[in-house]
C-alpha cells in the first residue's frame, strides 16, 4: 500500500458518516452537488496536491494528530474570504519531509459572522505563526491558542485586510 | 549621581535586539528575556517591512504580481519569479519549451550561488570578519553583470514570463557563464575554504552551536539548509521534480550535525552542486522558441491549486484560489524563512547571546520575504 492510501485509510477513519453536509463554497462547478465532508483523492499533476479532505471546524485538530503520528509537517495555514457565501474557509497544507512524498491539503468552512476554529499549535508548533497570521488577515480566532496576537499588522491595528469587503 | 543597580541572583531583564540591529540583516526584532549572558526566552516580533504582497495579488491580475516575487526574497528572487510562473502555468495549463526551461534552470542556479555568496559574506560579517565579504562580492559581481545582460536587472529581476522567459540568452552570456564557474571553483578552495571554512576562529564561533533536531524541523516545518543541516534528505528539486531538473544528475548535501556548521557546509556544498547543473544545462542547451503559446488575459479554471519549488533558503509554496476571474481569489505565499525562524525560540533558549547571533546568520534570514 502506497503513502497515499495509506494516509486516506487513516483519515477516512475520521469520517464515519460520509454524509456530512457541506457548504459548496470554492468549488469550480455551481451546478454540481455540494462537495460532502471526507477524504478525496486528487490530481496532484494539476492541483499539487495529493488528497483533499474537507472538514468541520471541530475535526482539524484529529486531522492535525493523524498527519502528526505519520510524520507529515505542515506547510502552511491560509485563509479564504468566500464573501457571497457568508464564509471563510480554513486551508492546511500538509507535506512529507523527504522519503515518500504526500501533499495533503485539509479545508474547514467556518461561519463569516463568528469565525472560530481550534487551534493546532498543540500538534504542531508551526501552526503558532501561521495562525496568528490568519488571525491578522481575517479575524478568524483560533480557539485555545496560546498567544492570539497581530504578527505582520501594527498591534494596534483594528481592520482585516484580506477580508474582502475591507476598505482602507 | 549614579544609582547602583543590584540584580537579585534569578532576575532577569528584556533586551531588545533590533528592529535596527547590523546582525537581523533588516528590521527583524527579537524580545530577549535575559539572565546575564544567556537568553531565558527569545521572541521575534515581525511585521516591520510588510508591505501586503497577498493583498497586492488578488487587486491586480496574474501578470501584474511578476514583479512583486522579486521584492520579496530579494537575493534568490528568481526563484520566487518561479514559484509564481509555475503556479500559474500549473492553473492556467501553460506549456514552455524547452529551451526556456534550460534558460530558467540555468538562471536560478546562477542566482542561487549569489544567494549564498551574499549569505557567506553577511555570515561573517556577523563573526567579526570583514574579508570575506570583498572576495564574495567579487565573484556576486559576476553572476550580476551576467544575469543584468538578460534580465535587465541586477537584484529584482522580473525575468520569467507564464509560458517562457523574456530574453534570450546569447553566445557571450554561456561564454561568462562558463568563465564564472571555472573561476569560482578555481578560488573555491583557497579562498573559501583555507581561509574561512578551516579557520579555527569560525569553527569555534559555529561548531557545536545551535543545535536543530531533525524531529524540531518537521514540527516547525523548517526546510532547505536548516532541515539538510539536520539530517533531512529533502530537496524540491529532487523530491518533487519540476521543471527540466530530473535531467540534470547533482547530489543534495546533506549534514547530520544539526549545528550551525553543518548549515555552513550544506550552502557551501549547494554552490558546487548549482555549478554541475548549469553546466549540463550549457551542454545540453536545445534551441527553439523561449516563449510559448500563453493568452494575454489568463483566467484559470476555479479551482485550488499548489505549487512548490526550492529557493536558497527553503521550500517555497504557492497555495492559489481561482475562481475563474482574471485575478486570483486568493494567494498565501508560504515563505521559507517564516517557518525557518519561527524554531528560533525553541533553540535560542539557554544560549549565550553571541551564540545565538551566529546560530541566527546561519538560518540565512531575508527579512522582507518573511514579512510579505
Amino acid at each position: 500500500m502506497g503513502l497515499v492510501e495509506q494516509t486516506q485509510a487513516a483519515l477516512a477513519e475520521l469520517f464515519p458518516e460520509p454524509a456530512l453536509p457541506a457548504a459548496p463554497a470554492g468549488e469550480g462547478d455551481q451546478e454540481a452537488p455540494p462537495r460532502q465532508a471526507g477524504v478525496v483523492v486528487t490530481d496532484a499533476a494539476r492541483h499539487g496536491s495529493h488528497l483533499d479532505v474537507l472538514c468541520r471546524p471541530d475535526q482539524v485538530v484529529a486531522v492535525a494528530r493523524v498527519l502528526d503520528q505519520d510524520g507529515y509537517f505542515l506547510e502552511a495555514i491560509s485563509g479564504v474570504d468566500w464573501l457571497d457565501k457568508g464564509q471563510f474557509e480554513v486551508i492546511y497544507d500538509y507535506n512529507r519531509l523527504g522519503d515518500e512524498h504526500c501533499r495533503v491539503t485539509v479545508r474547514a468552512l467556518v461561519d463569516r459572522n463568528e469565525p472560530a476554529v481550534p487551534t493546532i499549535s498543540g500538534v504542531f508548533p508551526a501552526a503558532d505563526w501561521h495562525e496568528r497570521e490568519t488571525f491578522d488577515f481575517y479575524g478568524i480566532r483560533f480557539q485555545d491558542h496560546p498567544n492570539l496576537i497581530r504578527i505582520l499588522l501594527p498591534e494596534d491595528a483594528d481592520f482585516h485586510p484580506l477580508r474582502k469587503d475591507y476598505m482602507p | 549621581m549614579t544609582v547602583p543597580v543590584h540584580l537579585r541572583h534569578d532576575e532577569t531583564f528584556v533586551l531588545n535586539l533590533g528592529p535596527q540591529h547590523p546582525a537581523t540583516h533588516g528590521v527583524l526584532r527579537v524580545k530577549l528575556t535575559m539572565d546575564g549572558e544567556y537568553i531565558v526566552k527569545a521572541e521575534p516580533v515581525l511585521g516591520y517591512i510588510h508591505r501586503m504582497h497577498e493583498k497586492m495579488a488578488e487587486n491586480g491580475t496574474f501578470a501584474q504580481f511578476m514583479p512583486n516575487t522579486a521584492r520579496m526574497d530579494y537575493l534568490h528572487a528568481l526563484a520566487f519569479n518561479h514559484g509564481w510562473a509555475l503556479v500559474v502555468e500549473k492553473a492556467a495549463g501553460i506549456e514552455v519549451p524547452e529551451r526556456a526551461e534550460y534558460i530558467r534552470v540555468i538562471t536560478v542556479e546562477l542566482n542561487r550561488i549569489a544567494s549564498h555568496l551574499l549569505w557567506w559574506a553577511a555570515f561573517l560579517l556577523d563573526l567579526g570578519g570583514f574579508t570575506p565579504l570583498l572576495y564574495a562580492f567579487d565573484d556576486r559581481e559576476k553572476i550580476i553583470d551576467l544575469l543584468e545582460r538578460v534580465t535587465g536587472s541586477r537584484l529584482t529581476y522580473c525575468y520569467l514570463r507564464f509560458g517562457g522567459v523574456y530574453n534570450d540568452i546569447d553566445d557571450e552570456f554561456v561564454a561568462g557563464t562558463r568563465d564564472f564557474i571555472k573561476r569560482l571553483r578555481g578560488r573555491m578552495p583557497r579562498l573559501y575554504h583555507d581561509l574561512v571554512t578551516h579557520n579555527i576562529i569560525l569553527i569555534k564561533r559555529i561548531k557545536d552551536i545551535g543545535f536543530v533536531t531533525a524531529e524540531q524541523c518537521r514540527r516547525y516545518g523548517a526546510t532547505g539548509p536548516v532541515a539538510r543541516g539536520s539530517g533531512i534528505d529533502y530537496d524540491i528539486r529532487k523530491n518533487e521534480p519540476y521543471s527540466v531538473y530530473p535531467e540534470f544528475d547533482f547530489d543534495v548535501p546533506v549534514f547530520t550535525e544539526g549545528d550551525s556548521m553543518a548549515r555552513y557546509m550544506v550552502r557551501m556544498h549547494e554552490m558546487e552542486q548549482s555549478m554541475r547543473i548549469i553546466e549540463q544545462a550549457l551542454d545540453k542547451l536545445p534551441g527553439g522558441p523561449v516563449m510559448g503559446k500563453a493568452p494575454k488575459v489568463l483566467k484559470p479554471e476555479a479551482g485550488y491549486y499548489y505549487s512548490a519549488v526550492e529557493t536558497a533558503r527553503g521550500s517555497l509554496g504557492h497555495r492559489l484560489v481561482c475562481n475563474g476571474d482574471k485575478n486570483p481569489y486568493k494567494l498565501k505565499l508560504r515563505s521559507p524563512t517564516f517557518s525557518n525562524l519561527s524554531l528560533f525560540g525553541e533553540v535560542a533558549e539557554g544560549m549565550l547571546l553571541a551564540d545565538a547571533l551566529a546560530f541566527m546568520g546561519s538560518l540565512d534570514l531575508v527579512i522582507p520575504e518573511i514579512d510579505r
